[in-house]
């Protein structure tokens, strides 16, 4: 057994990690869709599913089924090839960066020193889906969909990117672990608090949910740039909504709320729990607020969202420089 | 014609207007007909017919509104003694609030020069009236700016409302569709931007012309609606109705008086047993039938408890059209409340057709007040809640705030009325104003606002439940004793203690239940403050089982034909948050 060394052995479990958490993130994502309609039928006075399995909770094993059994139709004023690249690339951009969160101490699929970076550039990617999708549709709802959809997730993406550069120059790097370990003393939402609101802000506007589902907008646009889309590719869609909730909410966790780390329970618990908890605030933002109107949310963003990231990233800097030991 | 009955309480004899119009008119320019609608009814030449417009659009107490405007085909009518000759009636109900009062002008016309000048220069909302007009009796408006079908699909053949149109499916050929047709049908369903003159592209921009409807989420039933955008930014829409007529006018004519009756809580189909009353009302006129204040009490109540009912569906749908998910399933939690006490009393939910000739189906139920207080309990804590919870909020406000805003002056020139009118401020209540039913019993406020906008629409019907609530609680403790049903020979159905006496009573029993109560000639109108705004019905009676002719006058029809002159300018979410916060159902619209 020479060709067991270390180094193959090492790849095998790296290999079966980021297998495992793969697919933990795709069904994470696609239970997801279970436990978000019993929440909003909880807070909305109602059941919500309830009848296949116990609890409803093999809701999701039927939604499954009939989604693969729906007709797989393609409108035929599509443009085929761009009308099926873009769920996939709805999908694939957002699974991609799990690769960069680190779950526990030993749990992790890549230990980047770009990692943060790597998030904005996927999240860059993702635009292209919705981008794609409505305009391949040749749907003028899809086209509007798809408009409001580059429009906010670009501007909303500059200041997501600036709201991070607080944590980053604090930590003084990219590097995700890295970043889990800076918080040692302090978690970061208490020296960037302003930083956590922003960037929570700009999450909740790059993965179109409520209320920054404009691009969706059913009771205007009636689902918007997905709105010609059926079976499967509908539902990677759907799903992918579903996996950029949990990703912003483990990036959160991660960024924020100092990670896996917490006393008494085991690291993956806490980690766990954290993105939990932000999971449900996604949800409860859904079922608590109202849509504000396109043009707004967009002045929101570059109005008051950028200056307030200026700001925070301004002052985080000279605190820093305040405190640093003198070099010369 | 004679009226042989007193006139009924409240009824005027004479009006200011009608020495006024003889002084400036002269007494050979117009015939004044005498009939029971409360109001005076003129005919005037139609060569005269925009004099007479402008006469009283100037007036001093001006009739600001057009408030209704249909035809009649007189063809078969063989009771017009006294009246002008004429093959074709055209009605004009025009409204003055300084005076309260109306005035309805009639224009006769001839079969064989079918043509009338149309009024859209002097009341704007003439214009889908003196469509449908065309539609349904092929009477041609000479002026009018776009004149094509409105109701009927612009391929349909005949006008559906003549008397000699078949009212029954058996009378026509087997109904049959052929690929040909579904394509011309097709066809004609799409829109020509040339047609209503807008452009399709300037020398910067291409417009996109963007179909909403009529299967849209937002679109409260079928309704369409063709939008002309830059971007997001409405330059101009054009409404699109008639998906869901049914002719309800023209199946009054086939029903008897009493089966009418469930036909009616159909027009406005959140409105329930309020829809049975202006037309129990108003055949309770022709009749001359005084109802028992039991039976007024009952009335009220529950024509508040669907006032309440279709509030609540107003506001959970209508926050729903702001994004907000939550509010619809509690507000269908309190609705569900409503109807359990609504079923219990009448027997039905959405549809009672509750209301007899004369007064109510059956008396209320053991318990009922212990019913009314537990929902009239429930709801005041339910109703701040909605108000802190949604009103409120920041984003509901920034939403709603000066978003399709109109003035006063402009709610009358499109005959809005009901929660859309007092926005403006007007302080217009049919149940004060013109109290029916007793109102003018109930210690109620009306509801005002100032701005005219879609927040001001929400909140005022959050105030009217309050108010509406008050009302409830009144009937409920002072509920007077007595007949729930007149006693009168003419209520249906007729009372059963009074067949089993000899064979004359069981004949006459028998007439009354088979082909029901015999009404003499004479018009009647009843108008009633109506969950969305003011719903009345227009009655002539040819001396028949049956109508002769049924106008019901539906205050969605004007309120949709206003969209683009309020949204002109607007984004298209602000198009939707209008049109959930004018509180329409297309069956209301198309009838």
């Amino acid at each position: 057994m020479s060709w067991l060394t270390p180094t193959v052995i090492d790849t095998v479990i790296a290999v079966v990690q980021a297998i495992v958490i793969l697919l933990a993130a795709v069904v994470s994502g696609a239970l997801l869709s279970f436990v978000e309609r019993r929440l909003l039928g909880w807070w909305q006075d109602r059941y919500g599913p309830n009848r296949v399995g116990p609890f409803g909770s093999l809701q999701l094993a039927a939604d499954m089924l009939k989604m693969f059994f729906k007709e797989d139709w393609i409108p035929v004023f599509a443009d085929r090839k761009i009308f099926t690249l873009a769920p996939v690339i709805a999908m694939a951009s957002l699974l991609l960066s799990f690769m960069i969160i680190p779950i526990t101490p030993g749990w992790g699929v890549a230990d980047l020193n770009v990692g943060l970076l790597f998030f904005f550039a996927m999240a860059g990617v993702n635009v292209y889906a919705v981008l794609f999708a409505g305009y391949a549709s040749a749907n003028k709802y899809a086209l509007l969909g798809a408009l409001r959809a580059s429009a906010q997730t670009l501007s909303y993406e500059v200041f997501m990117g600036l709201s991070l550069m607080g944590v980053v120059a604090m930590a003084g790097t990219f590097n995700m672990r890295d970043i889990v370990t800076a918080q040692a003393d302090m978690w970061n939402i208490i020296p960037q608090f302003f930083g956590f609101c922003t960037f929570l802000i700009a999450g909740v506007a790059v993965t179109h949910r409520s209320p920054f589902d404009q691009p969706e907008a059913e009771q205007e646009l009636s689902d918007g740039y997905h709105i010609e889309y059926s079976g499967m590719k509908w539902g990677m869609f759907f799903v992918g909504e579903y996996i950029g909730v949990v990703l912003i909410s483990a990036l959160i966790a991660t960024l924020f709320f100092g990670g896996w780390t917490g006393p008494w329970l085991p690291p993956i618990v806490w980690f766990l729990l954290k993105t939990g908890f932000f999971i449900m605030l996604f949800v409860l933002f859904r079922a608590a607020l109202p849509r504000p109107r396109y043009d707004r949310v967009m002045s929101f963003g570059w109005k008051f969202c950028l200056p307030l990231t200026l700001i925070n990233l301004l002052v985080t800097g000279a605190v820093i420089l305040l405190n640093a030991p003198a070099t010369s | 014609m004679t009226v042989e009955n007193a006139q009924p309480a409240g009824a005027q004899s004479s009006w200011a207007i009608e020495e006024e119009l003889l002084a400036f008119f002269g007494p050979d320019a117009l015939t004044f007909q005498v009939t029971r609608t409360a109001m005076p009814v003129v005919w005037v030449a139609r060569e005269r017919l925009e004099e007479v417009m402008q006469f009283l659009k100037g007036v001093r107490q001006p009739y600001v509104m057009l408030y209704d405007l249909h035809g009649v085909d007189e063809r078969l009518r063989t009771h017009r003694d006294g009246l002008p000759d004429a093959d074709f009636t055209v009605f004009y109900q025009l409204m003055s609030l300084e005076r309260n009062s109306d005035i309805m002008v009639k224009v006769a016309l001839s079969e064989r020069d079918l043509v009338i000048p149309s009024i859209v220069r002097h009341y704007p909302n003439a214009n889908w009236y003196e469509r449908e007009v065309f539609d349904m009796f092929g009477i041609d408006f000479s002026g009018h700016p776009h004149m094509t079908r409105i109701l009927m699909p612009s391929t349909w053949n005949g006008h559906p409302l003549r008397k000699d149109y078949p009212a029954r499916a058996t009378e026509f050929d087997p109904y049959s569709m052929t690929m040909e047709g579904q394509d011309q049908a097709q066809e004609a369903l799409k829109f020509d931007p040339e047609a209503w003159g807008m452009k399709r592209r300037t020398d910067d921009a291409d417009f996109m012309f963007l179909n909403l409807g009529p299967n849209h989420p937002s679109a409260h039933g079928a309704f369409r609606i063709v939008l002309q955008l830059d971007g997001e930014e409405i330059l101009d829409c054009v409404p699109d109705i008639g998906y869901h007529h049914r002719g309800a006018e023209k199946m009054a004519e086939r029903q008897s008086w009493h089966s009418f009756i469930p036909y009616t809580d159909r027009i406005d189909y959140t409105g329930g047993v309020m829809n049975n009353l202006p037309y129990v009302l108003a055949v309770e006129k022709l009749a001359g039938i005084t109802v028992t204040p039991r039976a007024e009490f009952i009335r009220v109540m529950m024509a508040e408890m669907f006032r309440i009912n279709s509030h609540l569906l107003f506001l959970g749908t209508f926050l729903q059209d702001l994004g907000a998910m939550s509010p619809v399933f509690y507000a269908f939690t309190d609705r569900q409340k409503a109807y359990e006490v609504i079923e219990a009393i009448t027997g039905f939910r959405m549809h009672p057709a509750w209301y007899r000739i004369g007064g109510v189906a059956h008396d209320l139920p053991n318990g009922w007040d212990r019913l009314i207080r537990g929902f009239i309990d429930w709801m005041p804590a339910r109703l701040d809640e909605y108000e802190r919870a949604m009103m409120d909020n920041a984003i509901v406000r920034e939403r709603t705030r000066d978003v399709a805003a109109y003035t006063s002056r402009e709610a009358f020139e499109w005959g809005v009325t009901g929660p859309n009118l007092r926005a403006t401020g007007v302080d217009f209540d049919l149940r004060k104003k013109r109290p029916y039913s007793g109102y003018e019993k109930f210690d109620f406020d009306v509801p005002l606002a100032s701005n005219g906008d879609v927040f001001d629409r929400g909140m005022l019907r959050i105030e009217e439940m309050r108010q509406s609530l008050r009302i409830i609680r009144q009937c409920m403790e002072h509920m007077p004793a007595g007949a729930y049903k007149a006693d009168h020979p003419l209520t249906t159905p007729p009372p059963r203690e009074k067949m089993l006496q000899h064979i004359e009573t069981l004949i006459t029993h028998f007439l009354q239940v088979s082909w029901g109560p015999v009404l003499k000639p004479n018009e009647s109108m009843q108008m009633i403050e109506a969950t969305k705004g003011i719903n009345s019905y227009y009655l002539t009676s040819d001396g028949s089982t049956m109508s002769y002719r049924t106008r019901i006058r539906t205050p969605s029809y004007p309120h949709l034909q206003q969209i683009p002159a309020v949204m002109r300018g607007g984004f298209v979410p602000d198009l939707i948050a209008h049109l959930g916060s004018i509180d329409f159902v297309m069956a209301d619209v198309d009838r």
